[in-house]
């Protein structure tokens, strides 16, 4: 096996180095719990409040708007169904291209509770409009949850001229940004939104970490009850160490975020421009501009995804496919599937996701092997359609 | 002290005999990195197309697996003496078909009658096994043989012999085929429960549930069953 060049930072990301060490003193040291009456309790509560604070700064929010929890997952749901379970009823609007922890608790909500939810279709790019949503505004709205950046496509929303829109109409936005932490500007004022999800696992922070910024004055109630933690919002014992790499891993990523934007929009560009020219029948998937700097989703006609996952492995090359068969489902990507992708090009579609530790080097690697690779498969495939005939049944 | 994990040592659905990282046997990885009995460009497959005794194809880039197959047939002994192919798909798909074509060819090749008869699950055990996630990858290669076997017997004056597999509909009302339940069945859907969220069968057709159900059974048996 060569040497892993990992290209599936949407995915996850590994631990800053510099993350690590922040975190390690809280493990067998200054262990203590936040609510202990005592020296080391407090000392946790210290570190506790110090976290809090800071992500508080760097997302431009109050402290006390900061809730930390165990996963991107848990804010989003702590965000729909917190919401669901003040309003009781009403209607929801997200749409086809979310993450399944928002389609999935949507969906319960709609079939367990009194709830109603739209499910906006995104255009071409995998993205929606504020006209989409203005349109599926009802009196009975009480939420929109739309993600920042898509994590399939890299196709950012509109996300602050949705937030103006709902203001407006005084319904409560939520958006999953978890793709955007240390990418796009997370600064909540300047959003306008009234909940937002990050993750610490695609920061380079420590896995099993979330957050979710709740506005002050926002009707949201708790899932999960005991202590009364995180303003009863989430009980449970803090996880100290992982509060601090995720604040420190947060802190990294907003420090670095322009010279990092910077630096791998070049790379990605370089990668994109390089495969669509050199290898024949490919497209690219998302908006050409208005997407995260690290994706780059191709298509690759008559070849299916999992093969070429498989081949970039043995190349030590980790990417990811939206393919049918690399799904739990056994359906294709359900992004590219809403995006009006033929079925081909969502079966036949690659994503490579860059982050810190990427170079010019490792695009070189994909470059010297990916032609080869697609000659050989192509080779043994049965099929020989064309971009252009595939566009002339897509418009049909 | 150290700890053994085996979270640390596991590996996906099929761990690999060399305790690589990897999702399939050594067996499955050997014919999807080395394929046997292909072509190296598509134009060697078009001329081989010429002299091939029967072609068949299944499958379309849209539904994710595609399969051409070229088959030279000794008309006097009936004998697959070689058996080409096409593939479009996943690992497991490329290495099944590539299987399958050393199968029937070994030992001056199977003749029809005897290569008709291999069933997926035949593929599966002389790859040494596949993940039952990807088992459906690898059930088009009895499907595209006998379509090239079809297409001799047409080419060879033979229709007479010609096996026309066809769907019968269970649900009148969504005209829903014996096939549509196999694919089902095939891509994991083992309740009736799971097959009628696959294909909405029975919704509205009540009276074909016990028919769906023996037919899910069946593709139970034939598919997962032990033998």
């Amino acid at each position: 096996m060569e040497k892993e060049i990992y290209f599936d930072h949407a995915a996850t990301t590994y631990l800053d180095p510099r993350v690590k060490e922040a975190m390690e003193p809280f493990f067998t040291e200054e262990f203590g719990n936040p609510g202990s009456f005592n020296t080391i309790g407090m000392r946790a509560k210290d570190i506790l409040d110090n976290c809090r604070e800071t992500v508080a700064q760097l997302i431009n929010a109050r402290a006390e708007e900061v809730i930390f929890t165990g996963s991107g997952t848990e804010s989003i749901n702590l965000a729909i169904q917190g919401v669901a379970r003040s309003k009781k009823k009403g209607h929801i609007i997200t749409s086809e291209a979310e993450h399944h922890a928002v389609l999935e608790t949507c969906e319960y909500l709609e079939k367990e509770e009194d709830f109603t939810v739209t499910y906006l279709k995104p255009n071409k790019f995998g993205q929606i409009t504020v006209d989409q949503v203005k349109e599926a505004l009802r009196e009975d709205t009480v939420l929109i949850s739309l993600m920042y950046a898509n994590n399939e496509v890299g196709s950012i929303n509109p996300i602050k001229e949705i937030a103006t829109l709902a203001k407006e109409n005084r319904v409560l936005m939520h958006t999953d940004a978890c793709q955007a932490g240390g990418i796009l500007d997370i600064d909540v004022k300047e959003l306008g939104v009234n909940l937002m999800t990050l993750n610490g696992s695609k920061i380079y922070g420590p896995k099993g970490t979330g957050m979710l910024f709740v506005k002050s004055g926002t009707a949201i109630k708790p899932l999960i009850f005991g202590g009364g933690q995180e303003f009863g919002l989430r009980s449970g014992t803090e996880n100290i160490p992982g509060i601090v790499g995720f604040t420190v891993a947060l802190k990294f990523a907003q420090d670095e975020r322009e010279s990092e934007t910077a630096r791998l929009t070049k790379l990605r560009d370089d990668l994109v421009k390089r495969v669509l020219e050199v290898v024949p029948e490919t497209v690219l998937n998302g908006h050409p501009t208005q997407r995260l700097p690290n994706n780059a989703n191709i298509s690759f006609l008559n070849i299916e995804g999992e093969a070429l996952l498989l081949y970039l492995s043995e190349h030590g090359i980790c990417a990811s496919s939206g393919s049918a068969c690399t799904s739990k489902t056994l359906d294709p990507s359900h992004v590219l599937v809403a995006m009006d992708k033929p079925y081909e090009l969502a079966h036949g579609s690659l994503r490579f996701t860059l982050g810190k530790r990427t170079k010019q080097e490792d695009i070189d690697k994909i470059m010297e092997v990916l032609p080869e690779i697609v000659k050989i498969l192509r080779a043994i495939s049965p099929f020989n359609q064309k971009m252009e005939e595939l566009q002339v049944e897509v418009s049909q | 002290m150290s700890i053994q994990l085996n979270v640390l040592s596991g590996t996906g659905d099929v761990a690999s005999a060399s305790g690589k990282q990897w999702f399939y046997t050594d067996a499955v990885k050997e014919h999807f990195f080395s394929p046997k009995n292909i072509f190296r460009t598509q134009e060697e497959a078009i001329e081989y197309a010429k002299e091939a005794s029967g072609i068949g194809l299944v499958g379309s880039p849209a539904c994710g697996d595609g399969m051409k197959m070229f088959v030279k047939i000794d008309s006097s002994s009936e004998r697959i003496v070689e058996c080409k192919w096409q593939t479009y798909g996943c690992g497991t798909a490329i290495a099944s078909t590539s299987a399958f074509s050393e199968m029937v060819t070994k030992y001056g090749g199977m003749t029809i009658e005897e290569a008709m008869k291999i069933k997926p699950r035949d593929i599966a055990d002389f790859l040494g096994g596949i993940p039952p996630r990807k088992f459906h990858c690898s059930v088009l290669a009895d499907k595209a043989l006998k379509e090239a076997v079809n297409d001799y017997f047409e080419k060879t004056g033979q229709s007479d012999r010609i096996k026309v597999g066809k769907a019968q509909i269970v649900d009148k009302v969504l005209k829903i085929t014996d096939r549509d339940i196999e694919h089902a069945v095939l891509e994991g859907a083992l309740t009736f429960e799971a097959v009628q969220k696959k294909t909405k069968v029975g919704v509205h057709d009540k009276g074909c549930i016990h028919k769906v159900n023996e037919l899910i059974n069946f593709y139970k048996e034939k598919y997962f069953g032990d033998d």
